[in-house]
């Protein structure tokens, strides 16, 4: 038997499948992008919906993680397009799966260094260390001129994926689909799996996890470094989509809005991202038609959630969260 | 001229270590007194610059602007207080970090509405507007050297403030034990609101003192707030001593590592290389100071309790 | 006499002024209940938290099980076998008794870092998990959430996590707190049986179990043991009435 939360989720993901084929035939290839858009946030949010509602850390620096997989793309098409070699005489690329491949590595070696000092702390220091570490890659990216600096990098041609013509938007929207449903996945069987059981006991009870003999410190070091690549491989994504990377993949603003996505769609949740993304990009389009203010409304509608409206927009639909 | 060159660049270092300081000081006490992370402490430094910018436009009158900035912020902090921070003192750091974010995209985009998207610019007052000479034969900016003397007598008025007064008396206890000044009939409530728009005019103060020298606009305050949270990540948060140590180690760092570091690489390899690569080293030094001093005190120079 | 599972020789804590452990060897030998008792603030559970590895000991040793585990972090220590439970219970609160259960489970059973194969379809997990449970009667509570279970039931997952651990020692700090009679007679019992599985140091307040079940009693009295010995000699122990009672002996 179904829960309603599961059909739910069977719902949105039908739903975010469905609606941007229709708006394709229907001649309205702005919405498919619309919807792309919405995959690869959502995407970034389940990595971070790893650590912070797994594991209960807070990081405001996933967008170190977001950038490092757009830059990972930008700079491997920028040495293809231009034929330098990029590093010990290796050229660039434009293929997807070797772009991938490097966006994961890079943003979990970056994990993996944030995550050796955060990790020692909690709590409030872990939130102001993981935004300054965040910030400090920013600044990096503005005052490093070889890749645009505070221009950013153009990405001429979007990237290729073998078999698929990804200059089509809805071409595009499906390997960003693919990758969210891989996404997905993962996350529900991490969530099951004794590593997940882990994770989520040390956010309850940090002390209970360590006497029964598993370190937590090392369950959490492992779920940051997973959730920064499942965020850099999403950074990928949004670099290719909008043919452009910039530092602003990096700001402040980019963390805060990773969280405030998990937060709408419900904290912890499987589909909680993408119902936080759907909500929030909709938003964005809907009100941005209506005001140039739109941003004044989105923070009021954000406070009544977080006063008023706990669980997010999952949470008020299907109930409170249940654990086996 | 090195030699004057090189404390010019430590006193920017010094005024610029002190603005975080009256950031930093607010913070530390909110999180210190009430146990919150507040996000939008970076908008009441701007709500600080736009009363002043405006005030003085206005009147024609810096010092009636610096009155309504810190007037301006300490009424905005009160009210923000009143109707959202206090329903989050219970919550945990995750609420705090939202509905505090939430505040900063209406007071962004709140301000803009009012201000518009253009910056607007404030004049260094007339009797503050000269140089001075500084030993090795250069100038200083006398209103830089002001904003210094600012920095240093707020840092000593809240050490009074906190060692010798009635409030102070109050705010120590309730960072050691909320319950216990509730049961011994302290107004806690009040007492929370009033350290709060303490926190804010000092913010705005700041904001206020360098919208003079750097335009005001909208997005001002937010990399301020980050560098002041590197401020007291470093000095250990819940510490105005802390705030202090760290607020000036962390100016003087970025100011001379900007200054020294192209310079010093200049030595070894072609000049714009040099500039390119110091440059972007001295743009991460402050958070590589902080993550060793982590790495060796993990809560700071001055851990506040324990 | 057979070699102890657990000896602490010389331990020593200070709190600022406070010598909270001043001096305190102890040892558990195979299948007894040896029991530490003590006025409030004694230092039972400042104690329990150096032999777990929660607190850091200023000076002394800690040998169990052949080793010296005073270097050791709690993780390792209780991979080691050394099973404990908590004053103020501690539990994960979201999580079933028997996914709190199948925690230590998992952790006997070796690595966390498993990421693919859903937990409660392991059999290899649920099954002694389930076991355990039912050894100190809490099977039919087994799916519910530990926030929604009673005092008295937290501290049985206590103990079933002690026992899914296969700990070789147990430090059990006050089972019977926030039990009623009937529990308490029952938990009595069942510590009677355990101990020829694992010796447990025992730290109590309910007398009557503890001079029902120890094999041995150590006082404690400002951190210093004043005593140790079998129920009967700690009855009539001069020291002990006086720390108790404050009797002139």
């Amino acid at each position: 038997m179904a829960s309603r939360e599961t059909l739910l989720n069977i719902g949105l993901a039908l739903l975010l499948l469905v609606l941007p084929v229709i708006a394709n035939y229907s001649g309205e290839p702005f919405y498919v992008t619309l919807a792309t858009r919405i995959a690869i946030l959502s995407l970034a949010a389940v990595g971070l919906n790893l650590a912070l509602g797994l594991g209960g850390l807070v990081s405001f620096g996933h967008a170190a993680f977001f950038g490092i997989g757009g830059y990972a793309a930008g700079i491997l098409a920028t040495h293809a397009f231009s034929g330098d070699p990029l590093i010990f005489g290796l050229p660039g690329t434009k293929q997807m799966l070797i772009i991938w491949i490097v966006a994961i590595a890079a943003g979990g070696l970056a994990a993996l260094l944030i995550g050796l000092i955060t990790l020692r702390t909690s709590g409030v220091y872990f939130i102001m260390i993981t935004l300054a570490f965040a910030q400090m890659i920013f600044y990096f990216a503005i005052s490093w001129p070889a890749y645009g600096g505070e221009d950013g990098l153009p990405i001429y041609v979007r990237n290729a994926f073998p078999g698929v013509n990804t200059l089509k938007p809805l071409s595009y929207f499906l390997v960003c689909y693919a990758l969210l449903a891989v996404g997905l996945v993962l996350f529900k069987l991490f969530q099951d799996s004794r590593f997940g059981a882990a994770l989520q006991a040390a956010r309850q009870n940090e002390v209970r996890v360590a006497s029964v003999g598993i370190p937590p410190y090392r369950i959490r070091l492992v779920a940051f470094v997973i959730s920064g690549m499942f965020t850099a491989v999403a950074g990928a994504l949004f670099a290719d989509l909008n043919r452009f990377v910039s530092p602003s993949m990096l700001s402040w603003q980019m963390s805060g809005e990773l969280i405030v996505l998990i937060i709408l769609g419900g904290v912890g949740r499987l589909f909680g991202p993408v119902a936080g993304a759907a909500l929030f990009v909709l938003l964005e389009h809907w009100l941005g038609g209506i005001t140039e203010r739109w941003q004044f409304f989105l923070g009021l509608i954000l406070l009544g959630v977080v006063l008023f409206a706990r669980g997010g927009l999952i949470g008020l639909i299907a109930g409170r969260a249940r654990h086996g | 001229m090195q030699t004057a060159l090189i404390i010019e660049q430590l006193l920017n270092g010094l005024q610029f270590g002190v603005m975080l300081f009256l950031m930093a000081a607010g913070l530390t006490l909110i999180f210190g007194v009430m146990g919150l992370i507040n996000l939008a402490h970076g908008s009441l430094y701007m709500v600080g610059a736009f009363a002043c910018a405006a005030v003085a436009a206005w009147t024609g009158s810096f010092w009636l602007g610096l009155i309504a900035s810190l007037a301006a912020a300490a009424a905005a902090g009160a009210i923000v207080e009143l109707v959202v921070i206090r329903r989050l003192y219970d919550r945990d750091h995750l609420d705090q970090v939202l509905a505090t974010f939430a505040l900063i995209l209406i007071f962004s985009e709140g301000t803009r509405w009012v201000f518009g998207s253009f910056p607007l610019y404030l004049d260094i007052p007339a009797l503050l507007s000269g140089t001075v000479p500084l030993p090795g034969g250069s100038r200083y900016q006398l209103y830089r050297l002001a904003i210094i003397g600012v920095g240093v007598a707020v840092a000593v008025g809240l050490f009074l403030l906190i060692s010798k007064t009635r409030l102070g008396m109050r705010i120590r206890a309730g960072e050691s034990d909320r319950e216990m000044i509730g049961a011994l009939g302290v107004d806690v409530a009040t007492l929370y609101t009033l350290v709060f728009a303490l926190g804010a005019a000092l913010a705005g103060l700041a904001g206020a003192m360098v919208g003079a020298i750097q335009s005001v606009q909208v997005g001002m305050g937010e990399p301020v707030l980050i560098l002041a949270f590197v401020v007291i990540v470093i000095g250990g948060i819940g510490s105005i001593r802390g705030a202090l140590i760290g607020a000036i180690l962390v100016g003087v760092t970025d100011t001379m590592g900007r200054f020294l570091l192209p310079q010093t690489l200049m030595l070894f390899m072609p000049p714009s290389q040099a500039a390119m690569i110091g440059g972007a080293i001295a743009s991460m030094l402050i958070y590589l100071l902080m993550a060793v001093v982590l790495a060796l005190k993990p809560r700071g120079l001055f851990p506040a309790q324990g | 006499m057979a070699e102890p599972v657990l000896a602490i020789s010389e331990l020593r804590k200070t709190f600022g002024a406070l010598k909270a452990t001043d001096g305190v060897s102890l040892d558990l030998r195979p299948g007894e209940i040896h029991a530490l008792i003590g006025p409030n603030g004694a230092g039972k559970t400042t104690l329990i938290n150096q032999i777990a590895g929660t607190l850091k000991p200023d000076a002394g040793s800690i040998r169990f099980d052949g080793a010296d585990i005073g270097g050791l972090g709690v993780a390792e220590r209780a991979r080691r076998g050394l099973g404990r439970t908590f004053q103020v219970s501690s539990l994960a609160p979201e999580f079933s008794a028997l996914r709190n259960v199948m925690l230590a489970v998992q952790s006997v059973q070796g690595s966390s870092f498993r990421f693919f194969r859903p937990v409660m379809r392991d059999r290899s997990l649920t099954e002694p998990a389930m076991a355990a449970l039912e050894r100190v009667g809490l099977g039919a509570r087994a799916h519910l959430p530990a926030s929604e279970l009673s005092h008295g039931e937290r501290r049985q997952i206590e103990i079933a996590i002690a026992l899914a651990l296969g700990s070789k020692a147990f430090l059990l700090d006050e089972p019977m707190a926030g039990m009623g009679p009937e529990g308490s007679k029952r938990l009595t019992e069942f510590l009677d049986g355990l101990r020829a599985e694992a010796p447990i140091l025992l730290v109590e307040h309910d007398m009557n179990a503890v001079f029902a079940l120890a094999d041995r009693i150590t006082v404690l009295d400002y951190g210093r043991v004043i005593a140790t010995g079998t129920a009967d000699e700690i009855r009539i122990n001069p020291e002990v009435r006086r720390a108790y009672l404050g009797d002139e002996a």
